[in-house]
C-alpha cells in the first residue's frame, strides 16, 4: 500500500513538472509586444519609471532574459522556495494576495459542498429506489437541467429576482455599506448574508451530477446478486437499501467526494466574478485578464496541483475504502 | 457481425415481448418454429426504435430540431441582417441659443494694456457721477457722452475706451469687430443714423442689424444672443422674433415655415453630426417645410440668461426598443433586431460546438485508437501525454489567451477560428481515454480474435470491425460534449473573451446583463438568449442520455 501511494505521488510530481513546463512555454510564447505594451502602459503612469527600466524589470522578473529552459528552471527553483514573484496587477507578492483571497473561496466551496452532499445523495437514493416512477423522472430531469444550466445565466436570473425585484440582497460585493461600523459578529453575519446567492448558485449547479452519480451507482449495486439474496432472505426493503446497498454505493461516492476536496481551493471563477466576491477565482480572473503573468502562472500551476491531488486522493481512497481492492 | 450485437438482439426480443406477440398474430400462416415468423431488424433499426420509445429523448430531439431550424433557416428568412442597425426619430429639446441682456456697461479699450480694468472701474464711477473728467492711475481722462448709454474716454484727443450698454456682435454673438468699427457703428446706432463708413467699407444699419452691401455681418443690441453650438449662425428673422418674444415675456416662439427653412439652411453647413443614412437626410427638409419649429424660452434668474431650446427631431440608434411587431424581441444596445441576432447567435454557438467536437474527436480518436490498439510503449507515451493535458486547467488558459487576443486586436473572424482550435485542442484527452478504453475492451473479445484468425489485414480489422463497435460510445460522449462545449463558448463570450461583436453568440448577447440597467429593465435582451442556451444544452444532454440507453440497453439505468 505504501509502495503504491509512493509510486503514485512520484508519477504525479513528474506529470506536474511537465504541466508546469507547458504552462511556462505558453506564457513565454505570448507575443513579446504584449509585455512591451504592458511596460509602456506602466511607464506612462504618473511618477513611474521609464519604459526601458520597466521592460528590463518585467523581463527579469519573469526570466525572459534567459532561454526558455534556463528560465523555466529558474522559475522552478524560485517556486520550490515559495517565491512566485510580485503580482504585476496587484503590486504585492503573489503568495500574499493568494493568502488574502483563498479563504473566502474555501469557505464558499465548503458550505456549498456540505449542502450539495445532504441534498444530492438522498435525492439520488430516492430516484434509484423509485426507478421508472414519478420521483425518479422528476429528479432526473431536475438533475439534467441543473447540469445544463449556464452559471452566468442562472446567476443573472437570481440577481434579477432576489436583488432587483425583491431587493433582499445586494447585487455585488462581499460586504455591505455599513460594514466598518459593525461589531465583529455582525461582520461575520454580513459576509454570510452576501455569500448566500453565490453559494446557492454553486449548490444548484453541482447537485445535478452528484445526484446522477449516486443514482447510477445505487442502481448498479441494486442489480447485484447479494441484494437479491438479501431480499430472498426476507429482509425489510429499508434494511436492504440502507444497510446493504447504500453502504456499497458509498465506495464510489467517497472516492469521488474525496477527489473533489482539493477543488475547494480552486475557487469559483465565474460565480465569484459575477457577484464581485474577492475570492481566488475573481482575483485570478482579474490578474489573467490584465496580463499579470506571475499571478497567472502561479494560479495555473496551482490548479494543476489541485487536479493531480484530486486524482491522487480518489485513487488512494478507492484502494483504502474498498476491501476487495485492498486484498488484491 | 459480432457477438455483442447478437447479445443485443437477444435482449431486444426478450424486452419486446408484446410486439413479438403481435408478430405471432400477424403471421399465423407460419408454424411456431418457422424462422420467418420472427421479424428481424437491423441493429440500426433496433437502436432507432429504442430511442424513439424514450419520450424524454424525443423531446430533446425536437428541441434540437427547433434550434437548428431557428438558427440556420431562421437566419435566412429573417428580413434583417445580424448587424443591421435601426434608427428612430426622437424629439429632443436641444439648447439652441442663450440670450443675455446687458444692463451693465460693457467696456472696450483700444489697448487693454493701456486702459485696464482698474481704469474702467474709475470710468464707470465718472459716468454715474456725470463728471466730465476723471483721474485714474496717474493719468487724467476726459469723458464724453457719444450717444444714448454710450460714453467715450479720451486721453488728450485720442479715444482710448468706450462704455456702452448695447454692443456690436457678429451673428454668432461674439464681439469680433475691431475698436474703430465698433465705435463707428455704435455712434451711428445710438444717434439713429442708418449708415456709417469705416476703413473704406460702407455699413448700413437696419433693425439692429449691421450689413455690408446687403449681407448681415453683425448686430447691435443690448441682448447678446449666442448660439449653443459653435458655427451656427442665427438668421436675422429668427433673431428678431426671439428677442421680441423675450421682451414680451413669451415662453415659446413658434417660427413659421419660411423662417425655419432659412434657419435650417443656415444650420446645414454647420451640422457636424449628420446622419449617414440617405433616407433620413431626404426626410428632413420635408418635415421642416410642413411643420413649424417651436422654440421654448426659459429664464434663469441666477445667471440672468434666457435659454432658448429648440425642439428638433433627431435620428438615433433604436436602442433597447421594446418588443413590437417589427421587432418581436425588441432591439439591443446597437439598435439591432434581437430576434435576428438570436438566430445568428444560435448558428455561431452550434457551429462552434460542432467544429470543436470534430477537432477534439479527430485527435482523440486517432491517438486513443493507436494507443489502445498497439499498446506497449506507444500506449504508455500517449497516455502520459493525456495525463499531462488532463491537468492543464483549460478555463483559465482560454481566458488568458482571450485577453492576449484582446491586446493584439485580433479580428473577430480570426478570434472565432482560434477559439475553436484552442477549445478543440484542449478537449481531446477525454476523448482519447474513452476510445482507448473501448478499444482495449473489444480487442480481447472473441470476434476480434476471429478476425485475426481469418487473416484480415490490420486496416480492415480496425475500420471494419473495431471502429463500428466503438462508435456508439463515441456518439454518446460527443453529444454530451457538445452541450459542454456550447456552455464553455457561451461563458467565454459572456466574459467578453470569446465571440466578439459584430458576430452574435448567445453568450455575448447575454453579456449585456453586466449593465445593471439592462438586467433590471430589459428582460427581452437577455432572458430569451439564456432560455435558448439552456434548452439547447439540455436537449443535447437528453438526446445523449437517450442514445446511450438505446445503444446499450444493458447499461440502462
Amino acid at each position: 500500500m505504501r509502495k503504491y501511494v509512493l509510486k503514485r505521488i512520484l508519477i504525479s510530481i513528474v506529470i506536474l513538472f511537465f504541466v508546469a513546463f507547458i504552462i511556462y512555454l505558453l506564457m513565454r510564447c505570448l507575443p513579446t509586444s504584449y509585455v512591451e505594451n504592458l511596460a509602456r502602459q506602466k511607464s506612462q503612469q504618473p511618477g513611474s519609471k521609464s519604459y526601458e527600466e520597466w521592460m528590463a524589470q518585467l523581463s527579469a522578473s519573469y526570466g525572459m532574459d534567459k532561454g526558455i529552459v534556463a528560465g523555466f528552471f529558474s522559475w522552478v527553483g524560485n517556486a520550490l522556495r515559495g517565491k512566485f514573484g510580485d503580482s504585476w496587477y496587484y503590486t504585492v507578492p503573489v503568495t500574499q494576495k493568494f493568502h488574502e483571497t483563498i479563504w473566502v473561496s474555501v469557505y464558499m466551496g465548503a458550505v456549498a459542498m456540505f449542502f450539495e452532499l445532504i441534498i444530492a445523495i438522498p435525492l439520488g437514493v430516492i430516484a434509484a429506489t423509485h426507478q421508472y416512477h414519478a420521483p425518479d423522472y422528476v429528479i432526473s430531469i431536475v438533475a439534467i437541467a441543473g447540469i445544463s444550466l449556464p452559471t452566468f445565466f442562472f446567476a443573472s436570473l437570481l440577481k434579477l429576482v432576489f436583488c432587483v425585484k425583491l431587493g433582499w440582497f445586494d447585487l455585488y460585493g462581499l460586504t455591505g455599506r455599513t460594514y466598518n461600523q459593525m461589531t465583529s459578529f455582525q461582520q461575520v453575519m454580513d459576509k454570510g448574508y452576501h455569500l448566500f446567492l453565490p453559494i446557492l448558485v454553486l449548490i444548484v449547479l453541482s447537485i445535478g451530477s452528484l445526484m446522477r452519480y449516486t443514482r447510477t451507482n445505487l442502481l448498479e449495486v441494486l442489480g447485484q446478486d447479494y441484494i437479491r439474496t438479501a431480499r430472498a432472505k426476507g429482509l425489510p426493503e429499508k434494511k436492504v437499501i440502507y444497510h446493504h446497498a447504500f453502504r456499497n454505493t458509498l465506495i464510489p461516492l467517497v472516492t469521488i467526494i474525496g477527489g473533489s476536496l482539493p477543488g475547494l481551493f480552486s475557487g469559483a471563477l465565474i460565480t465569484e466574478t459575477l457577484f464581485g466576491i474577492n475570492g481566488i477565482g475573481f482575483t485570478s480572473y482579474n490578474a489573467m485578464v490584465n496580463g499579470d503573468i506571475p499571478f497567472s502562472m502561479f494560479y495555473l500551476v496551482f490548479m494543476a496541483v489541485l487536479t493531480l491531488a484530486g486524482n491522487l486522493i480518489s485513487d488512494i481512497l478507492y484502494a483504502v475504502v474498498d476491501p476487495r481492492i485492498r486484498v488484491s | 457481425m459480432s457477438q455483442s450485437e447478437n447479445n443485443e438482439n437477444k435482449d431486444i426480443i426478450l424486452e419486446e415481448s408484446p410486439e413479438a406477440e403481435d408478430a405471432i398474430e400477424r403471421n399465423t400462416e407460419y408454424s411456431i418454429g418457422d424462422d420467418r415468423r420472427v421479424k428481424s431488424l437491423t441493429p440500426g433499426a433496433l437502436v432507432r426504435r429504442r430511442f424513439f420509445r424514450n419520450k424524454v429523448a424525443v423531446i430533446g430531439l425536437w428541441i434540437l430540431i427547433f434550434m437548428f431550424v431557428f438558427s440556420f433557416i431562421g437566419g435566412l428568412i429573417s428580413p434583417y441582417k445580424q448587424d443591421q442597425m435601426f434608427y428612430r426619430q426622437e424629439k429632443v429639446s436641444k439648447d439652441f441659443a442663450y440670450a443675455k441682456k446687458s444692463d451693465d456697461y460693457q467696456f472696450m479699450s483700444r489697448d487693454s494694456k493701456v486702459f485696464t480694468s482698474a481704469q474702467q472701474a474709475d470710468m464707470i464711477v465718472a459716468i454715474f457721477d456725470s463728471t466730465p473728467t476723471f483721474d485714474s492711475m496717474g493719468s487724467t481722462y476726459s469723458l464724453k457722452q457719444e450717444g444714448t448709454d454710450f460714453y467715450g474716454a479720451y486721453s488728450g484727443n485720442d479715444l482710448v475706451c468706450i462704455a456702452f450698454k448695447s454692443g456690436l456682435t457678429d451673428l454668432e454673438g461674439k464681439a469680433t469687430f475691431d475698436f474703430d468699427t465698433t465705435v463707428a457703428a455704435l455712434r451711428a446706432y445710438t444717434n439713429g443714423e442708418t449708415s456709417f463708413d469705416v476703413g473704406g467699407t460702407h455699413y448700413t444699419i437696419a433693425d439692429d442689424m449691421v450689413a455690408v452691401s446687403g449681407q448681415d455681418v453683425g448686430t447691435i443690441s443690448s441682448f447678446i444672443l449666442r448660439p449653443a453650438e459653435n458655427g451656427v449662425t442665427i438668421t436675422a428673422d429668427l433673431r428678431n422674433q426671439i428677442l421680441q418674444a423675450i421682451e414680451d415675456n413669451a415662453e415659446t416662439v413658434t417660427v413659421d415655415a419660411a423662417t425655419a427653412a432659412a434657419q435650417d439652411a443656415a444650420d446645414e453647413a454647420a451640422e457636424t453630426e449628420t446622419a449617414t443614412d440617405g433616407a433620413v437626410d431626404a426626410e428632413a427638409p420635408e418635415q421642416a417645410a410642413d411643420s413649424k419649429t417651436v422654440y421654448t424660452i426659459s429664464y434663469e434668474p441666477s445667471k440672468q440668461t434666457w435659454t432658448i431650446q429648440q425642439e428638433k427631431e433627431t435620428t438615433r440608434y433604436d436602442t433597447y426598443s421594446s418588443p413590437s411587431l417589427k421587432h418581436p424581441l425588441g432591439t439591443d444596445v446597437n439598435g439591432m433586431d434581437m430576434m435576428t441576432r438570436l438566430m445568428y447567435g444560435g448558428r455561431v454557438s452550434l457551429l462552434i460546438g460542432f467544429i470543436v467536437e470534430f477537432i477534439a474527436g479527430a485527435i482523440g480518436i486517432t491517438l486513443g485508437g493507436i494507443s489502445g490498439y498497439f499498446g506497449g510503449w506507444v500506449d504508455n507515451l500517449i497516455m502520459r501525454i493525456v495525463d499531462i493535458f488532463y491537468c492543464i486547467p483549460s478555463m483559465p488558459l482560454i481566458i488568458i489567451l482571450g485577453a492576449v487576443m484582446d491586446a493584439l486586436r485580433v479580428s473577430p473572424t480570426m478570434r472565432m477560428v482560434y477559439l475553436m482550435m484552442i477549445l478543440g485542442f484542449l478537449g481531446w484527452p477525454g476523448m482519447a481515454r474513452l476510445v482507448r478504453g473501448q478499444v482495449l475492451l473489444f480487442r480481447e473479445q472473441e470476434f476480434m480474435i476471429a478476425t485475426e484468425a481469418t487473416g484480415l489485414s490490420a486496416r480492415r480489422r480496425i475500420f471494419k470491425h473495431l471502429v463500428p463497435n466503438v462508435i456508439p460510445q463515441l456518439i454518446v460522449s460527443m453529444t454530451m460534449g457538445l452541450g459542454d462545449t456550447i456552455i464553455t463558448e457561451a461563458t467565454l463570450s459572456f466574459l467578453g473573451l470569446g465571440v466578439k461583436f459584430p458576430f452574435a453568440s448567445w453568450g455575448n448577447i447575454i453579456s449585456d446583463v453586466n449593465n445593471t440597467y439592462v438586467l433590471t429593465n430589459y428582460w427581452f435582451i437577455w432572458i430569451p438568449a439564456g432560455v435558448l442556451l439552456l434548452l439547447t444544452v439540455l436537449a443535447f444532454n437528453l438526446v445523449g442520455d437517450g442514445l446511450r440507453d438505446a445503444f446499450d440497453p444493458r447499461m440502462k439505468r
